[in-house]
């Protein structure tokens, strides 16, 4: 069965220049393990491959229970001079959110 | 010396609201008020208001904001500490005292000066962003060190009321008074990782108290439209205790710690200010009580030794329309008002850009192909050098009423100019930092 992140975790988007961070943080701790099995640097490249054009780095943070990517040349040259709408990219927590995952292995919830 | 200091933060962004700083100042019993109110653009645009008037180029709601704060402030004893001065904290200095003189009010203000380094920058320089000489960018405009927490402490040291600054770290602006009344050694990176750790937390307001959080599904958050701004309680070994006025709108909570925590950190082991490359990776929260959030774990390692430097470029115009259809193939008619416009100017721009607001202007076709919306809104942007070809994009969509697909209604047309912000690092002891004292 496929779940969107957005059922077992949060997320919040901050920039800097045009690279795009975003932080994935589940709602129960238990389901940490899964996400980084789950949701690989590689997986979210393809996920938002309309928007990040650049390397993506994964940070796992097993203390804090979450997991971090920061994204290259990702948003259309940045907030100062991008034509995006959301120049930002501060709407782009959600894009992460909407990506799915097979739950066999499956989350507490 | 003190064992614990109360921080509040009632303003995260240029623009924030001003009621929560009053709020903060009258009744959360505060040591510090920190006002964050300078983002990378911010400075630049100040920058070229101040070369139209020379009296100008500080914050634009300096005054809106001193006008109910100031009172309070001096009445509560609770030191102001901001970068509202932006491009000018000079003339933001005597805007402040000149309105001290209407109120009949004494106070003393700190300028913190140092951070314009324009006058040093050659153009050759390479950008930390493409790598590529500074001066291919375009006209350069402006250019603002980040300094640190070595330019304020001198200010902490006089009686000033109001410690007024121009581009600081933000963080630095929390940590400061924290060495100041604790006497921490600067070079204890440790501590000083702590102290950077609550700025972070901090520095953008609202967001640690349930704004840009908020999800009424998922993340719900009470009485959002009175949204109470922080303060921390910080300790003298560096833990902090985050909380808000009670009766405030928000909640803060660990979910809403960790999401702020890693925002806008491009590497959470480090993390570099002028004052330590902090280590985010250990920080521990934990829920003490409702609101109340206690904060442990953050470390530090060196201090860098170059300073970040903010360099703004004119970046030519961008030229915006929009116009709107809806009801029975809504999407085909703008899909094909947008065509009708890349035909006639799309070849007239550096860049070009078709969004269907309503489907697909966020993140593109891949996500919201499933979407099928009432109501659709075009929007159609272009960037130029010439603010009258970037013009005609509106006047084009506008144009669509009596020339475009059925049904065209609500264009809007807009041009703005557009300041571009490139990065370059600086030898940190080639920027001197200085102080000057203002009373009313």
């Amino acid at each position: 069965m496929k779940k969107k992140l957005a059922e077992i975790a949060h997320s919040r988007a901050g920039d800097k220049g045009n690279t795009l961070i975003l932080s994935l943080i589940p709602f129960q701790e238990e389901d940490f393990d899964f996400l980084v099995k789950e949701v690989t640097a590689a997986k979210v490249k393809t996920h938002l491959s309309h928007q990040v054009k650049g390397e993506i780095t994964r940070y796992v943070l097993p203390e804090l229970k979450a997991i971090q990517f920061t994204c290259l040349d990702a948003l259309a040259g940045g907030v100062t001079t991008s034509l995006a709408m959301d120049a930002h990219g501060k709407s782009l927590s959600y894009a992460l959110l909407e990506m799915e995952v097979e739950l066999d292995s499956g989350p507490s919830q | 010396m003190k064992e614990k200091i109360r921080i509040g933060c009632g303003a995260g962004f240029s623009g924030d609201r001003i009621e929560p700083a009053l709020i903060l100042t009258e009744k959360g019993n505060l040591d510090y008020l920190v006002l964050e109110c300078l983002a990378e653009r911010t400075i630049a645009l100040a920058q070229k208001r101040k070369q139209q008037d020379p009296n100008t180029g500080f914050d634009v709601l300096l005054e809106r904001r001193m006008e109910g704060l100031l009172p309070l402030l001096l009445h509560h004893n609770t030191r102001l500490i901001t970068n509202m001065g932006a491009a000018n904290p000079l003339a933001g200095a005597q805007k402040i005292l000149e309105l001290a003189a209407r109120k009949g009010l004494k106070v003393k203000v700190a300028v913190v000066l140092g951070d314009d380094v324009f006058d040093s920058i050659s153009g050759n320089e390479l950008s930390m962003e493409g790598n590529k000489p500074l001066h291919s960018y375009g006209q350069l405009v402006s250019a603002n060190a980040y300094l640190g927490i070595d330019a304020i402490l001198p200010a902490l040291k006089t009686d000033a009321h109001i410690i007024l600054t121009g581009r600081v770290a933000d963080p630095s602006l929390f940590l400061a008074p924290m060495i100041h009344e604790f006497k921490w050694d600067e070079d204890d990176f440790k501590l000083m990782g702590k102290g950077t750790v609550i700025g972070h937390l901090l520095e953008c307001a609202g967001q640690i108290t349930g704004g840009y959080f908020a999800d009424p599904v998922s993340k719900p958050i009470p009485n959002m439209h009175e949204l109470g701004h922080p303060f921390v309680d910080v300790f003298w070994d560096g833990t902090g205790i985050i909380s808000k006025v009670d009766g405030t709108g928000g909640a803060i909570s660990i979910q809403n710690s960790k999401e702020q925590l890693l925002y806008e950190v491009i590497d959470p082991g480090n993390y570099f200010t002028p004052d330590v490359i902090a280590d985010f990776q250990k920080v521990h929260f934990e829920e003490i009580g409702t609101d109340q959030i206690k904060v442990s774990g953050g470390t530090g390692k060196t201090r860098p030794e170059t300073l970040k430097v903010s360099v703004g470029f004119q970046a030519g115009f961008i030229g915006e329309g929009e116009i709107s259809y809806a009801g029975a193939n809504a999407s085909e008619r703008a899909r094909l008002a947008g065509e009708i416009i890349q035909k006639r100017i799309g070849h007239l721009y550096q860049e070009f850009r078709i969004d269907y607001i309503g489907m697909s202007s966020l993140h593109g076709e891949k996500l919201s192909s499933h979407s099928n919306p009432y109501e659709i809104r075009l929007r159609i942007s272009g960037k130029s050098p010439d603010k009258t070809v970037a013009g005609l994009v509106g006047e084009e969509v506008e144009a669509l009423y009596t020339n475009g697909p059925a049904g065209g209604g609500g264009a809007r047309k807009y041009v703005h100019e557009v300041l571009g912000v490139v990065s370059i690092l600086k030898n940190r002891y080639e920027i001197k930092s200085e102080i000057r004292l203002f009373e009313s």
